[in-house]
Formats: C-alpha cells, sequence, structure tokens
C-alpha cells in the first residue's frame, strides 16, 4: 500500500468579477435587467411576472386556474396556434416555458443569440394575446389530471403536500398542487380573465443572460413588449405564519420499502442580518456531503442514500426543509439520529474547523452557480423578486466571513431546533407507526 | 433535387490540448479564463456491461467505494476537501463508463488532480466502508426505483426485451443478493483490472495554463504504475429477427406506459448514427414533433411522449449496442397497441413522405442550442470532451459536433426511420396493478 502524501496548498484565488447589470424600467412599468456573458452564443431569459394566489376558499380554484394558465400559455396566440409557435420557437433554436406558484408567472427559455427578436416578438404576443383556445385548454387539462395522479403517486409529493398544508394552514403557501377536481372545473374563459387581471408589466422583471449588447437587446425588448400595457390587479400574499413546530404526521403508505422523512421550519430571509449564520448551519447540519446528518444517518449507518437539508425564499416568508428517504426496518433509529442532530444544532457549539469549511463551501459555490449563462440569469431573476441584485451578491461573501460560531449557535436554537419543526412521516404505518411514537408524538392521516 | 442543410450553425471555438503520461493516462484540457472556475473530470473505461455475471450492480458499487479513501485520505475526507474548496463534486455510473468529477474555484485545480491521482493509486477497500456502501446503495435502489412509480422504467426492465447477453440486459443497479454476496477481494480485482492508468482519460476545462496543469497531472498521477489494459470488450450481440413483447407490472404506478425499443447502428460510425439522433427529435421534441402533434395534441391519447438513444438518455456517450428509444405514458382507457399503432403509422409516414429540409434544420437548430448551454458549463465541456476523447480520440468534437449535425440530411433520417420496423424491435408494456390513487 502506498503511504500518506501531503495535499497540495490551496493557491490565491482569483476575485469573481460581479456582474455589469443594465438595469431600465420601461415606460409600460416592465423592469429589464441584461448582462452580456458571451461565453457560448446563446441569450437566456427569465420574466417574472407578480401573481400572488389569494387566500381562503378563492384559493384551491386560483391554484387549478394558474397551474392550467402555465401549460396553454404556448397554446396560441391571436396570430399563431399551437404548433406554429412550436414551429417557430425551434427554427430559432429557442425553448420557452411558462410555470407559476404561490408567488409568480414565470417564463423561462433560452435562444441562439440570432434568434432574440423572434423569441422577444413571440413573448409580447403571448402576454398580448394568449389565445386559450379551447380544445389546447380541454386537452391540457385531461392531461394535467393524469399528471397529478401520477404526481401524487410518489412518496415526495404526498410528503411535500402535507408539510406544506401542515405547515401554512390557511395561507397560500399551503395549496401546493390543484386537486384534479379544481382542474376539471376550469374553462377557457377563467384563464382569459386571470389572464387579462394578473398578466401586466408593472412590477414584473425580464432578465436577460448570454451573447448581447444590453443596450441593444433592453432596446428590442422595449419595442417587442411595447403592446403590453395591461394593468394588474394588484393581490399581496400575506406574511407567511411564523411557524411553531407542531405534532408529527405520518401518512399511511402501505407496503412502502421505505419512509419519507421530511421537516420543514421558518428561516430567514436573504436581507435578515442572521441570514448568513442560518446559511451555515444549514451547511453543517444537513446542506451539503460533509455534513453531520449525511455523515451520520448514510455514511456511518446506511439507513437512506440522500439525505438533505435546503432554504429556500418564497417572498413571503422564507423556509427551511429537511428530508430524507430511510428503509422501513430502520424509521425510527433514524428518526432518532435526526432528532439527535438537529437537537445539537440548537443546543453545542460547532467547531471553528467545521465553521470555515461550510463558509468557504458557501462563498466557493456562489461562484460556480455564477459562471454559467443560465445560472447567472436564474440567481438575478430569483433576487429581483425581492428586490436584491448585484449589492448584495457583493455583500453577501463578507456576512459569510464573519459568521462566528456563536453565530451558529444562535443560528441553531432558532431554526433547528427540534421544537421548531414540523415533521411528516410517508410510510408504512402498520410497520413504523409503533416504533416513531416511542420518540414523538404522532397523528396518523 | 438537393436538399443537404446549410451548414448555418453555430460555431465553437474551444481550445483542445492533449497529453499522454508514460503510465497510458490520458489527458485532455480546455483551457477558458473568462470564471475562475475549473471543472476536473476522470473517465475510466468501465462500466455496467463489464460485470461479472452474479455481481450486477457491481460497477456502480464499486464507484460509492471510491468515495470511501485512499493512502493519503480517509473515508468521507474526498468530500470534505472539495466542498472545504468551495466546489462541488460526484461521480456515476454508465453503461460502458464511470465517471468522477469536481467543479471548482480555480485555485483548487491542483487540489482536484491530488485527490484524483490520490484514489487512481491507492484507494483503500475495507470491510466497514463496503457493508456501510452496500447498505446506502440498496437505499439508493429503493428510492430511485423501488418505492418510486415507474423506477426503472425503461432503463432497468426493456434491456432484457431487446438483448440477449448477459452483459446487455442485466440489471446494472443490481440485486440485492448480489450486492451483499460482494467481497472485498472482488473490489480489488475490478480496481486492478478496470481503474488503471491507461485505462482512464483525466478532463480538465476552465480557468488553467495548460503548462501547468500538465506539470501537476505529471507530478501526481506520474508515478502510478503502468498496468496492462485490454482494448473494450465487444458487447455486440445479433439484432432482433422478430418482434419481442413483454409487461411490467408496477403497484405504484396510476397510470400505464409502453416503450419501444430498436437496435441502431454502431455508434462509432458517427455519420451513420447521427440521423438517429436527429430523428428521435423530428418524432418527439416539442409540439411540433412528429409524435406529439399526433399523440399529445391530435389523437389526446398520450401524456407524455419521449424519444432518445441510449438505454441512459445519452445519445453519444455508448458504444454498440445503443438502442433507439421511444416512451409513451398514456390514459389508462387507451390501449398499448393503439398507442404503437400510432406511432408505427407515423413513422411509416415519413418514411413514404419524407420531410423537408426545413423540418430537420428547425429540429437540429434547438438540438444545437440544447448542446451549447450543456457546454457552456465548465463542467459540460469536460464532461462532452472526456467522453469523445475515451471512446472516439477526439476531443475536439466537442467543437464539431453542432456542424455534425446541421450536415445530417432529410434522406438520411428518412433512411433510419425505415429500419424502425414492426418486425425488428421491442415492446414493453407498463401495467399498473394496484395504483397509488
Amino acid at each position: 500500500m502506498s503511504t500518506a502524501r501531503t495535499l497540495p496548498p490551496l493557491a490565491k484565488q482569483r476575485v469573481t468579477r460581479l456582474p455589469t447589470v443594465s438595469d431600465t424600467l420601461l415606460d409600460n412599468g416592465l423592469r429589464v435587467l441584461a448582462v452580456r456573458r458571451p461565453g457560448v452564443p446563446l441569450v437566456e431569459l427569465r420574466l417574472r411576472v407578480p401573481f400572488a394566489a389569494p387566500s381562503g376558499k378563492n384559493g384551491m380554484p386560483h391554484v387549478a386556474r394558474a397551474t392550467l394558465l402555465a401549460d396553454t400559455l404556448l397554446s396560441g396566440t391571436d396570430r399563431r396556434d399551437a404548433t406554429q409557435i412550436a414551429v417557430d420557437l425551434q427554427t430559432i433554436g429557442g425553448q420557452l416555458s411558462a410555470s407559476t406558484d404561490a408567488d409568480r408567472l414565470g417564463l423561462g427559455g433560452s435562444v441562439l443569440s440570432a434568434g432574440l427578436p423572434g423569441l422577444l416578438a413571440l413573448l409580447g404576443e403571448l402576454l398580448t394575446s394568449a389565445a386559450y383556445p379551447k380544445r389546447e385548454v380541454e386537452g391540457e387539462r385531461d392531461r394535467l389530471v393524469q399528471e397529478l395522479a401520477i404526481n401524487r403517486s410518489s412518496a415526495g409529493v404526498v410528503a411535500r403536500e402535507a408539510l406544506m398544508a401542515r405547515m401554512y394552514g390557511d395561507h397560500p403557501y399551503a395549496l401546493d398542487l390543484p386537486t384534479a377536481e379544481a382542474v376539471e372545473g376550469v374553462r377557457p374563459k377563467h384563464l382569459r380573465a386571470l389572464h387579462e387581471a394578473r398578466i401586466a408589466p408593472a412590477g414584473s422583471v425580464l432578465t436577460l443572460v448570454g451573447d448581447i449588447s444590453p443596450a441593444r437587446a433592453t432596446a428590442q425588448v422595449a419595442k417587442a413588449l411595447a403592446g403590453w400595457t395591461a394593468r394588474r390587479t394588484s393581490v399581496v400574499t400575506p406574511p407567511a405564519p411564523t411557524q411553531v413546530g407542531r405534532t408529527a404526521l405520518l401518512v399511511d403508505r402501505p407496503g412502502s420499502v421505505q419512509t419519507t422523512l421530511r421537516f420543514g421550519g421558518a428561516a430567514p430571509s436573504r436581507e435578515d442580518p442572521g441570514f448568513a449564520a442560518a446559511v451555515l448551519a444549514n451547511l453543517v447540519f444537513g446542506g451539503y456531503f460533509s455534513s453531520r446528518w449525511v455523515a451520520n444517518i448514510r455514511e456511518d449507518k446506511g439507513y437512506t442514500y440522500s439525505p438533505h437539508s435546503g432554504i429556500d425564499h418564497p417572498p413571503a416568508g422564507s423556509r427551511l426543509s429537511a428530508g430524507a428517504d430511510v428503509a422501513t426496518a430502520v424509521t425510527a433509529p433514524a428518526l432518532l439520529e435526526t432528532l439527535y442532530e438537529l437537537g445539537r444544532m440548537a443546543t453545542v457549539p460547532v467547531d471553528q474547523a467545521e465553521l470555515d469549511m461550510a463558509r468557504r463551501y458557501a462563498i466557493g459555490t456562489l461562484a460556480l452557480g455564477t459562471a454559467s449563462q443560465a445560472g447567472l440569469a436564474g440567481l438575478l431573476s430569483q433576487l429581483s423578486a425581492v428586490g436584491l441584485g448585484v449589492p448584495w451578491l457583493r455583500d453577501y461573501p463578507k456576512a459569510l466571513g464573519a459568521v462566528t460560531v456563536d453565530d451558529v449557535l444562535a443560528a441553531g436554537a432558532r431554526w433547528f431546533s427540534p421544537s421548531v419543526l414540523t415533521p411528516v412521516f410517508v410510510g408504512d404505518t402498520a410497520v413504523v407507526a409503533d416504533s416513531l411514537r416511542t420518540l414523538v408524538e404522532l397523528e396518523i392521516a | 433535387m438537393p436538399t443537404r442543410a446549410p451548414a448555418r450553425t453555430s460555431h465553437l471555438s474551444y481550445v483542445v490540448e492533449r497529453a499522454q503520461l508514460a503510465n497510458g493516462l490520458r489527458l485532455v484540457m480546455l483551457p477558458d479564463r473568462t470564471s475562475p472556475v475549473v471543472a476536473v473530470a476522470v473517465y475510466y473505461d468501465v462500466g455496467m456491461r463489464s460485470e461479472p455475471e452474479g455481481r450486477t450492480g457491481f460497477a456502480h458499487l464499486f464507484e460509492h467505494l471510491m468515495f470511501q479513501g485512499s493512502a493519503s485520505l480517509g473515508k468521507t475526507e474526498h468530500f470534505t476537501h472539495v466542498q472545504g474548496s468551495g466546489g462541488v463534486l460526484n461521480g456515476s455510473t454508465h453503461v460502458d463508463y464511470t465517471n468522477y468529477y469536481e467543479v471548482l474555484p480555480s485555485n483548487a485545480t491542483e487540489l482536484a488532480l491530488f485527490l484524483e491521482a490520490d484514489r487512481m493509486r491507492s484507494v483503500v477497500l475495507t470491510q466497514d466502508n463496503l457493508d456501510n456502501q452496500v447498505a446506502v446503495v440498496q437505499n439508493e435502489i429503493r428510492v430511485n426505483v423501488q418505492n418510486r412509480p415507474y423506477g426503472g422504467f425503461p432503463w432497468l426492465q426493456i434491456p432484457p426485451v431487446l438483448f440477449s447477453s448477459f452483459a446487455n440486459t442485466h440489471d446494472g443497479y443490481g440485486s440485492f443478493v448480489d450486492l451483499e454476496a460482494v467481497t472485498l477481494a472482488d473490489a480489488q480485482s475490478f480496481f486492478d483490472r478496470y481503474y488503471a492508468p491507461g485505462n482512464a482519460v483525466v478532463a480538465v476545462a476552465g480557468d488553467i495554463d495548460p503548462a501547468q496543469v500538465l506539470a501537476w497531472v505529471e507530478q501526481h498521477f506520474g508515478d502510478i504504475p503502468s498496468r496492462t489494459v485490454e482494448p473494450p470488450p465487444s458487447f455486440a450481440e445479433p439484432r432482433l429477427t422478430e418482434q419481442k413483447r413483454a409487461v411490467v407490472e408496477d403497484k405504484l404506478a396510476p397510470a400505464p406506459a409502453v416503450a419501444i425499443a430498436w437496435r441502431t447502428t454502431d455508434p462509432a460510425d458517427l455519420v451513420g448514427f447521427l440521423p438517429y439522433v436527429v430523428l428521435a427529435e423530428v418524432l418527439t421534441d416539442g409540439d411540433a414533433s412528429r409524435l406529439q402533434d399526433r399523440l399529445l395534441l391530435r389523437d389526446r391519447t398520450a401524456t407524455s411522449i419521449g424519444g432518445y438513444l441510449g438505454i441512459m438518455g445519452d445519445p453519444l456517450d455508448a458504444r454498440e449496442p445503443t438502442p433507439f428509444l421511444i416512451e409513451v405514458h398514456h390514459a389508462p382507457d387507451v390501449s398499448a397497441d393503439s398507442v404503437i399503432t400510432a406511432v408505427d403509422e407515423e413513422i411509416d409516414r415519413l418514411v413514404a413522405d419524407g420531410l423537408t429540409a426545413q423540418e430537420v434544420q428547425r429540429t437540429v437548430a434547438r438540438m444545437v442550442a440544447r448542446y451549447l448551454r450543456e457546454v457552456d458549463p465548465v463542467l459540460g465541456r469536460a464532461t462532452h470532451a472526456a467522453v469523445f476523447e475515451q471512446q472516439r480520440g477526439r476531443a475536439e468534437l466537442l467543437n464539431e459536433l453542432p456542424d455534425l449535425l446541421a450536415s445530417v440530411t432529410p434522406e438520411q433520417v428518412v433512411a433510419a426511420a425505415a429500419t424502425l420496423r414492426r418486425d425488428n424491435r421491442a415492446v414493453l408494456e407498463l401495467r399498473p396493478v394496484g395504483g397509488a390513487s
């Protein structure tokens, strides 16, 4: 066997240059962010339109309509049918798709740089004259019902729906996917009305990154979207509840060979002074492979393949999520170790070396994520949703650099304590319920 | 009438430099100093098709063991050094190769090369780590196959219908029995045979000085002893001479699906193979494609359609034999046979009536755009260059692929379609039993 060798030291790191973002507010109220990033001859496009879901009895019909609106936005305009749109997109080497969630309608795509005017022209047409043709809406509606059934046959989707409902109660974030019943009630007139009421330029942000001249691309946007002048009916998402830990829920999945463990809780927003500490606490707990949770329940005990925790940022309240799919036979032991690692974050200081490693990872991967056109476009678009941009990109590494062991302990106590998290499990109740009850109080669905 | 598409695509001009060490290790370098990031990818020329009988899933299990320590690195230290440098990493096992990669800030380039060299020289295999990773892999199979609707459909389930040899038909994720039977001696002999420097390609893309990278590679990999490397085995086998059909039952799936697979030409002949790659997109890419238009927009019998080459979905990373696959998920009240008939009719129509140069051009335009999007990140560049170098001796295909795609003619696409017959294919139906809904 070879003997151990000394690892080479890290060289001095080149500074990652911050992107130069051209930021323009058009006459119609649309904000355009444009960045030149030559690389390959492509342009990445992201459009975010505020699209807050209502609460209460209007919530589910909205989710159904919004989902189907995104699925059929490209199904025809007053000038082109679905096939022609698809042909035209292919011809310019473009792709474009729409999605919605409880906060926004998103249109994302890319195109060979020479095709940008064509993509923008299509975008303008979709925003101002999407037709929601009856036949296409009915076809997509039937397809969506079947897709939802397929989605809900996955344990992870079942767990996510249950967790969102439990964490958010009657807040719009509680509704993750529409019911089949609500989808079946959607008619083209609902989609046209929703489009007219909500898809407006004011408050929307269009991000372009790639092989472009920002000034010329912005002018092309102004021209192509000049006719988009709709006024929006304002709907504001109420602040998400500051969650407190709720009793664990076990959803029965008879015969399941694994138990899907999920935990959800609140997290600080990117602007919160405690954000960087929470990010590093998350990494130490379960946010990357070199974390305690992975070391414990995967690399030491072999209970699972992919434990992971993360923070995401719905505008009405940031969220901590953690999940692992564990073999049925070791469900309670896996929960025991998870509660131990969470409790440790909340009560015992992390090692300085652990903190420093997490810090280098957070700073380094930020540079990796913005090195590609698609990565940069996605991040700028997400940041724009909460009014952040290049200054945040500049300051965030400094904030990470300043986090201390005490800061991480405070973040652990506030955000990672088992008492502030809501657990949801999906598994074979007959096999796992009794042993889970030895550790936590349990409701069974 | 000339129908050759004009080669009016986007040219790539990444610099490609290569070197080979005395021990046989091949190195490809793709310098690009735009961003201070680098990707290091190591490709070993061994995959699922090379694992021995009674050891299904072994190549993938061994990939896990490569992360469990080497002479200079304890268990999990490979991860902590890469991630503690601000990088990300992974490995994956394919039919003909196993890869390992890191993407890092470029000040960690030498570190990444050191880490890869250390495990190529001196992986440390222990019973504890083997037992642990067998359990981890079993949980990977549970989460990706056993506890998931459509798990393993069709990539693990259609090979036994289309092929006949053990190499081509067996489950590359492995049976639990075979995984539990693995010994340290199996692992050591697999390493000795396949993880030799002469059986590997190292690709480094991004913010690098090639002369410096070559010096580091010489320093860290150069003293790994050369071992005899056998040429890649042939997995060729006779083609089907009649249709073969099979059915799998899925307890979790709420709706049926059908997969149809044909053999194609040997991918080694790239000019002969690319028309199949274009054909898959002509049939299934977007609402303007033949099968989406027919089954999704007009007949409304399908909920989703996929068409692709290679059992794992990458057309250009496997040797002969490589299948052409069509996968259709459809409604419970639609029969598999009616879906298959519609697919046949569309292929017949393509063969009988041909297609226009414009249809090929627009299809290729989006294929090129998608490919550019893959190679924009440094990792995409490193992985494409590595597999092109390993299987074709030509990393430069990284730059050449867009023009090669643009030179595919309608006649070639029609000729490829004409080989997708009713009497030479494998059909696998997935039937929901029990259902989750």
